[in-house]
């Protein structure tokens, strides 16, 4: 570990949080535009978290807080994994660590609304997972590894050749955002949804740990859509940031659906474009270069 | 600073004639955008800090309302909007009525009307703003209001 990478860490550490702020502060003024309101200030995400940080920490049990932190530790790490070019399988597991805390700790305390809205997650977790495990296989066979070294240093794009799992994969990041029409484990601004679904018995810090996981998610989940196009970066945040409007349009024009929906949806149409897509690249033998 | 920016409040409806109810969703309308100021209409009383209180408490309500005023975390304000839940209002003799929401839980502020206008209710949320900051700057705790069953609170 040399100079570099220490600074590379921090600047993760510092940057992600305050990129993740931003664009949910941007997320909440253009969903506000839409609805034909003024919308609070971009800063607004700051203010809440800062808010939330002053207030009493009331928990029903004292584990609550403990998985709060393991979900956060989590998902800082799959984000410094996916930035040092680990092998993408592992990031995956490791986020799907992350994705668990939450969940256990929405079950811990509970709460009818925690437990549903958990389960609901489960769900969500079963229906988006092997759409990921896809991607990761589209990459091992595109470049012989699944370490993320061959995808960023090749120089034609990955987008080329998995066209149909990038299709998924934005609905994978709809599903993961939890914004409508997937929003029924947890939901977001003032919508309510099983009260508050999963976080429903978190408050105070506890809830603002949550809210900066969400920051690192956010930059997390966009760092996804960025290996698509990673051999231009530019293009490759481009497309991140398309996506991620995208999203915020999605999540206004849509109504919320049942999860059984979801699962019919992702499990059918996701998966099988998905196998299209690996099928195409198992008997091209197609390579990144 | 940090907690006027972003007030959070929970809707309490406890036996409101749903008049009061209208007007407090309305200042959420694009006609009012209670969220330019940071105002969010949250579900759970964990992650509240202002409690919007309508109607005048009754036998029936009145543990639920102790119930999610103790689980606010401080700091926290209570704000009565409308007559009945400032005072009883036009309900303010009947059998099952208790009476204003005073009588059984700290209010802070108090918006008049029947209903209040949305313009009334912003400005009820404003002016707990600054009780908010008070009670953090002066660590003032909210005080936890026992429950005993369906009693008659004494001072009723
Ligand atoms: S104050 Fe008027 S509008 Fe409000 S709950 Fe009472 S009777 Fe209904």
């Amino acid at each position: 570990m040399n100079m570099n990478d220490i600074l590379t860490i921090v600047l993760v550490l510092i940057g992600a949080p305050i990129l993740g702020c931003l664009a949910s502060g941007i997320d909440r003024r253009i969903t506000a535009r839409l609805q034909g309101r003024v919308g609070p200030p971009i800063l607004q995400p700051y203010y809440d978290v800062k808010k939330l940080l002053s207030k009493d920490n009331m928990i029903v049990n004292p584990s609550q807080n403990f998985y709060v932190i393991v979900y956060l530790v989590f998902i800082i790490l799959s984000l410094l994994m996916l930035v040092f070019k680990q092998d993408f399988l592992m990031i995956i597991f490791v986020y799907t660590v992350a994705s668990l805390a939450l969940i256990v700790g929405g079950m811990s305390t509970g709460s009818p609304y925690a437990r549903v809205g958990s389960s609901r997650e489960i769900m969500a977790i079963l229906s988006y997972e092997p759409v990921l495990i896809l991607y990761a296989l589209a990459i091992y066979l595109l470049t012989g590894t699944f370490k993320l070294t061959a995808v960023l240093d090749a120089s034609s794009p990955l987008l080329i050749y998995t066209p149909l799992i990038f299709i998924a994969m934005i609905v994978v990041l709809n599903i993961k955002f939890k914004k409508s029409p997937f929003d029924y484990s947890t939901s977001h601004h003032g919508h309510q949804e099983l009260v508050k679904g999963m976080t429903t018995e978190y408050g105070g810090p506890g809830f603002a740990t949550i809210e900066i996981a969400h920051f690192y998610e956010y930059v997390f989940l966009t760092g996804l859509i960025f290996l698509f196009w990673a051999s231009t970066p530019i293009i490759g945040v481009l497309i991140g940031i398309l996506v991620y409007l995208l999203i915020i349009v999605i999540d206004n024009i849509t109504a919320r659906v049942y999860w059984q929906w979801m699962l019919k949806l992702s499990w059918s149409v996701l998966l099988i474009i998905s196998i299209v897509n690996i099928a195409y690249l198992y008997y091209s033998q197609a390579k990144l270069v | 600073m940090s907690l006027a920016k972003s007030p959070w409040i929970i809707h309490v409806n406890v036996n409101s004639c749903n008049g009061c109810d209208i007007e407090v969703v309305a200042c959420l309308t694009p006609l009012y955008d209670a969220e330019r100021f940071g105002v969010l209409n949250i579900g759970t009383p964990k992650q509240a800090d202002i409690m919007v209180v309508t109607g005048s408490v009754n036998y029936k309500s009145v543990n639920v309302l102790k119930n999610i005023y103790n689980q606010i975390p401080d700091p926290k304000v209570v704000l009565a909007v409308g007559a009945c839940a400032s005072t009883g209002g036009i309900f303010h003799d009947c059998y099952n009525v208790i009476g204003g929401v005073d009588q059984v839980i700290p209010v802070d502020a108090y918006v008049p009307g029947c209903c209040p206008r949305p313009e009334a209710i912003l400005d009820g949320v404003v002016a707990a703003l600054s009780i908010l900051e008070e009670k953090k700057k002066g660590n003032i705790k909210g005080k936890e209001v026992k429950l005993k069953g369906n009693e008659v609170p004494s001072n009723a």
